[in-house]
């Protein structure tokens, strides 16, 4: 079984996490002002990469916090973990790979 | 009013948990008082508390008469032996609400199975994959992870690696007697000769 590395906890086992999808999508800057449409792509719409990717993950059999990974989706290996109040030293990079919420 | 007797979930199991050899012997801790404090000061209210909260992940420390589990970066599990949940709760909450926290008295939702002897760790070891050699989870050390299917705290109560105590839901508690013992199966003797 494939080990994840909890931020608090160390090395577990993945039965222990669940999967939270992508991570940093940004909220909109003025919530008022969003179309239904617009608003759909941020509630629904999510990238679909092949390769690294940014996402959260919840150590629900341990700690319970909310984390985030990269993690690579064609290998399955997690490239580093990161704790919520931590800075995120791939997500300038990974950002620009992110469609925007935008239709 | 008709008087409700107390009975511990694990009573059915008592027999077969007696009948286990002293190399994998498992006991069922008493009802204890728990509760849960949610607090991110952590410093002041090992004061108020007049027992540290232990801030190292993964780690426990004695509390008076009781243990004090790290559960989570703000989340500790301190429980008494001497004292009743009210008190315990009551004892707590004036220590740690002043400074923001907050505490829950949890005394129903978990019981105690103690591990005792020198196979309980290859026992543990069927269905945790976490390393529980003394080297590395000596006393002090406490996990909360899956054993079996169910959720548990794990700690240890020794540097030899033949003493833990498993903290498990009352409700998963007759599921992991049943688990514990069929993974102890090997190391049981089945006939008198």
């Amino acid at each position: 079984m494939q080990l994840i590395e909890c931020p608090w906890c160390g090395p577990r086992e993945e039965v222990e996490f669940h999967y939270g999808g992508q991570a940093h999508v940004p909220y909109p800057d003025h919530p008022a002002e969003v179309s239904d449409e617009e608003w759909a792509h941020y509630v629904f719409f999510r990238d679909n990469t092949k390769g690294r990717f940014a996402e959260r993950w919840c150590h629900s059999a341990g700690c319970r916090r909310w984390f985030n990974a990269i993690r690579d989706t064609a290998t399955y290996r997690f490239e580093s973990v990161h704790r919520l109040d931590a800075p995120q030293p791939h997500a300038t990079e990974l950002a620009r790979s992110r469609r925007s919420t935008a239709p | 009013m008709a008087e409700l007797l107390r009975t511990h979930p694990l009573e059915a199991w008592s027999t077969a948990l007696e009948r286990l050899p002293d190399t994998v012997g498992i006991t069922v801790e008493p009802f204890v008082a728990m509760a849960v404090v949610r607090l991110g000061a952590v410093g002041a209210a090992s004061e108020a508390l007049g027992a540290g909260l232990p801030t190292t992940p993964n780690t426990w420390v004695p509390a008076g008469s009781g243990r004090a589990v790290w559960l989570g970066p703000d989340e500790w599990l301190l429980s008494s032996t001497t004292d009743t949940p009210e008190e315990l709760e009551a004892r707590i909450r004036a220590a740690v609400v002043p400074l923001g926290g907050s505490v829950t008295d949890v005394s129903a939702q978990r019981i105690g199975l103690r591990l005792t002897g020198e196979r309980v760790r290859d026992v543990l070891a069927k269905g945790c994959s976490i390393d529980l050699h003394p080297r590395v989870f000596g006393r002090g050390s406490s996990a909360q992870t899956l054993l079996g299917q169910a959720g548990v705290v794990l700690m240890a109560l020794s540097d030899a690696g033949d003493d833990f105590v498993v903290l498990v839901r009352s409700s998963f508690a007759g599921y992991l007697a049943d688990w514990l013992l069929d993974a102890a199966l090997e190391f049981t003797p089945t006939h008198d000769s």
